[in-house]
């Protein structure tokens, strides 16, 4: 019996034929000939195979590909791509349904992202700890306490070159060994939960989705440092996170990865979680110790730095949820492989919730160095109703804009100070040719206005008058020198606040002054919103007087 | 859960867990993983869980596992469904009570997907 | 001293055993301030720094409604314009028959299905007129 590399079967099923089946097959067979392959393939007619809608059809075996729709023209192609180099032509294939639908890994969304932070969302249930472990779950932790010396912790997420994922980027390494170098019996060690930037919920989406790896990271940062107790302060507002993170820990300390003697070794650390009550400012890491130890979330003076004297005046390390959930990555991945993903002095990824006047909205993860233009066109598929991109917001109530000619920037943290915004914790809102930027401005500003503690007059009052500037241009009521008067003001409030919050509360205004200036200056000399958003008629609202003010002083 | 009392235990474990993930528990057939974080939940994922639910118990299908868990980030297609069935994973996006019925119909028990609705399908 | 719950926690739990009226009575916080053995005035200040705690009795569920930057692009201003309309209040206040209390939020993270709210602990986002007076009318007829 004859052995055929190919057998070729085509249905001469009577629509088949109708629809030109035959002249196919004769048109195959004098390929055959003509390539000299009639001894190597077979043609087989057949019965109708069925599908008589898809005729004339062809179903060629071994690999049992089926070719629908056939012409006469198309045994050229087959001939020469499928039987002689072995590469069966797609475009003539038959598809499943109606098309052939992607991998997930091929969606456009997720094709450009790397997932270290969110390798687990979405993929497991955050309510059972053994799908954790399936996905090498405390494999870090294990792997830290194996190694009998927290110096090689230290160095290990030193030399990955992590930066704390919060907004300031500090080397977190240098952090974890300045605790460690205190001689301190108790220290701690606390995660900030307490996102607060308007746009932003990565963190929340972690613990929501994957809370075992903030717990590994942060027993990790424990083991390292010298710490046996740690809290993650997280915001009141986010109930499901502090539910599934609750369940997490309790899990954790039944299956003995946390709590005393973890995974037998003489190694303990406990968590525990407290919860905000609505301030914004406690995102602010002295604010949150004070709000941890039961006080009102006002600021401390650093330095001490909280490596040295933070919660309790005792030794502690503070990050921020995505800081730790890559630790586990760094432990068992290795820092080396950590390297390999971002752009020098920016290693690994980061977590952005993509909002605003974009196409797909939602939570990504990139390397670091990325292109703007990626993210929002490549990845968020652009600017829906035929609008132009105008700029996105970076940094939150402590960022500033990104402008359209600026799209090319890599997205790393030197690039973005350096235009005058920062990384921030990782809200991006995208904006189109209908938003003003001076809207924008006073709203971001606004937010701070109320979200200040009161504390220390720059912020307190500075903001305010800012804000009362803001007000009057948006009215139609702004003057020649405002624009000075707002420089001036924002200098000097960053330069004397006692925290973050107020030595970043100008950059909205002082960024959206340096890109879109032209626009502040239509609103005061022509008394016109070029966008239409400000209501240059209305009467000029007074700046809300900061509640808690009130009550402190 | 038993404590873990080595790091020989812990790698013991992480290999059982792998397999129990990929394979049905018990009596499963299909294993439907619902995406219940706050934007999934806010865009009404509480109810199609309730419909699917609801749908199984009408028609008597019990060879399925039920799976909550967090969000894959793609917010803008929440809720999403994932149906596992015959070797395959579909991710349906943007479903709606009524839908999920008519997925649960079809797809659950049948092992007919629907096109239309169908953002990604992967081999597991 | 850090396994005891902190006066945040404390002040929380005393909120939470008044489910109908989500609030700190005086009283109670001065009770609080006497078995800690702190002034008076350290109890009041914090509870009066914190958003979420109220000094005045507030209603049954307390609607939050997420007015910042995402949302205010996707006009949150019409959807809580509209909630004042509905329930016949402003913001701070609360409904005569002590069933809601509209309060405005910072940001609830739910950016993507702006404009948002949460009532209590349910999150609920792509809010349109219809969805608001639905949703309203559900937690009114006890149904949700």
């Amino acid at each position: 019996m004859k052995i055929y590399r190919i057998h070729a079967l085509i249905c001469a099923g009577g629509q088949c034929i109708s629809a030109g089946g035959d002249s196919f097959e004769s048109s195959l067979k004098k390929e055959l000939q003509a390539t000299d392959l009639t001894e190597e393939i077979q043609i087989v007619e057949t019965g109708c195979m069925g599908s008589c809608e898809m005729g004339p059809m062809m179903v060629v075996y071994p690999e049992g590909i089926v070719y629908v729709h056939l012409k006469p023209e198309d045994a050229e192609i087959i001939t020469k791509e499928h039987f002689l180099k072995g590469r069966p032509v797609e475009r003539l294939m038959w598809r499943k349904e109606e098309g052939t639908f992607p991998r997930l890994e091929e969606v456009p969304f997720f094709a450009h992202q790397t997932k270290l932070v969110l390798r687990n969302c979405g993929l497991i249930n955050p309510e059972n700890i053994e799908e954790y472990i399936a996905r090498d779950g405390y494999q870090g932790l294990a792997k830290a306490i194996a190694g009998n010396d927290p110096k090689l912790v230290i160095e290990e997420i030193k030399k990955s070159g992590l930066r704390g994922r919060g907004g300031a980027g500090f080397p977190t390494g240098r952090k974890w060994e300045a605790a460690y170098l205190q001689n301190n019996d108790i220290k701690y060690v606390v995660c900030n939960a307490d996102e607060g930037d308007p746009g932003a919920y990565m963190d929340r989406s972690v613990l929501e989705g994957d809370p075992h790896t903030v717990i590994e990271g942060m027993a990790i940062a424990g083991y390292a440092i010298g710490a046996q107790k740690g809290y993650v302060y997280v915001r009141a507002e986010y109930p499901l996170a502090i539910k599934r993170l609750t369940h997490a820990i309790k899990q954790a300390k039944q299956s003995g990865v946390l709590g005393q003697n973890i995974l037998g070794s003489d190694f303990s650390f406990d968590l525990e979680i407290r919860v905000g009550a609505g301030a914004f400012v406690c995102g602010e890491e002295t604010a949150l110790l004070n709000s941890i130890e039961g006080n009102r979330g006002e600021p401390k003076k650093k330095p001490p730095f909280p490596a040295e004297k933070g919660l309790f005046n005792k030794p502690t390390v503070i990050n921020n949820v995505e800081t730790f959930a890559n630790v586990p990555v760094i432990m068992t991945k290795g820092a080396d492989f950590f390297q390999t993903i971002g752009v020098p002095n920016n290693p690994g990824t980061k977590v952005f919730s993509l909002a605003g006047k974009v196409t797909t909205t939602g939570l990504i993860e990139v390397p670091l160095g990325i292109s703007l233009r990626k993210i929002i066109f490549d990845i968020g598929g652009g600017i829906p109703n035929n609008k132009q991109f105008k700029g996105a917001l970076t940094g939150g109530p402590s960022g500033g804009v990104i402008p359209a000619s600026q799209i090319d920037t890599p997205i790393d943290y030197e690039s973005l100070a350096s235009l005058g915004s920062m990384m921030g914790s990782g809200g991006l809102i995208v904006m189109d040719e209908d938003s003003c930027m001076v809207d924008i401005a006073k709203f971001f500003l606004k937010f701070t206005v109320e979200e200040s503690c009161g504390k220390c007059t720059p912020c307190r009052e500075g903001t305010r008058q800012m804000l009362a500037i803001l007000e009057k241009i948006t009215s139609g009521q702004g003057k020649e020198g405002d624009l000075e008067h707002l420089e001036e003001l924002g200098k000097i409030i960053k330069q004397t606040s006692l925290c973050n919050l107020g030595q970043s509360a100008p950059n909205p205004v002082l960024s959206t002054l340096r890109w879109f200036r032209n626009e502040y200056e239509s609103h005061i000399r022509d008394k016109k919103c070029v966008c239409n958003v400000c209501n240059m008629t209305s009467p000029v609202k007074e700046a809300k007087k900061n509640v808690r003010q009130k009550i402190a002083h | 859960m038993a404590k873990i009392n080595s790091l020989e235990e812990l790698r013991k474990l992480r290999d059982q867990a792998k397999e129990s993930m990929t394979a049905r528990s018990g009596e499963a057939k299909v294993r439907i993983r619902a995406s219940m974080g706050t934007v999934g939940i806010a865009g009404g994922a509480r109810e199609v869980l309730k419909a699917i639910i609801d749908e199984l118990e009408k028609r008597n299908f019990h060879e399925v596992e039920i799976i909550e868990g967090g969000s894959m980030g793609l917010d803008k297609e929440e809720p999403v469904i994932v149906v596992e069935r015959d070797g395959f994973q579909t991710t349906y996006g943007k479903v709606q009570p009524e839908m999920a019925r008519q997925i649960v119909a079809q797809h659950v028990i049948n092992g007919q997907i629907i096109s239309e609705w169908v953002i990604a399908r992967n081999k597991q | 001293m850090s396994d005891k719950k902190s006066l945040i926690e404390k002040l929380h739990d005393i909120q939470d055993h008044h489910p109908d009226h989500h609030y700190l009575p005086e009283n109670e916080m001065m009770t609080l301030a006497e078995s800690d053995r702190v002034p008076p005035s350290k109890v009041f200040g914090v509870a009066t720094f914190y958003t979420m705690f109220s000094t005045k009795p507030r209603g049954k569920h307390i609607i939050r409604i997420c007015e910042n930057q995402t949302c205010h692009m996707a006009a949150a201003k019409d959807m809580i314009n509209h909630l004042q309309d509905l329930l016949d209040i402003e913001i701070g206040e609360t409904t005569a028959d002590g069933l809601f209390t509209l309060e405005l939020s910072s940001c609830l993270g739910m950016c993507s299905v702006a404009p948002s709210m949460m009532i209590d602990e349910m999150p609920f986002g792509n809010l349109t007129y219809e969805k608001i007076d639905k949703i309203i009318q559900q937690l009114k007829g006890g149904t949700r």
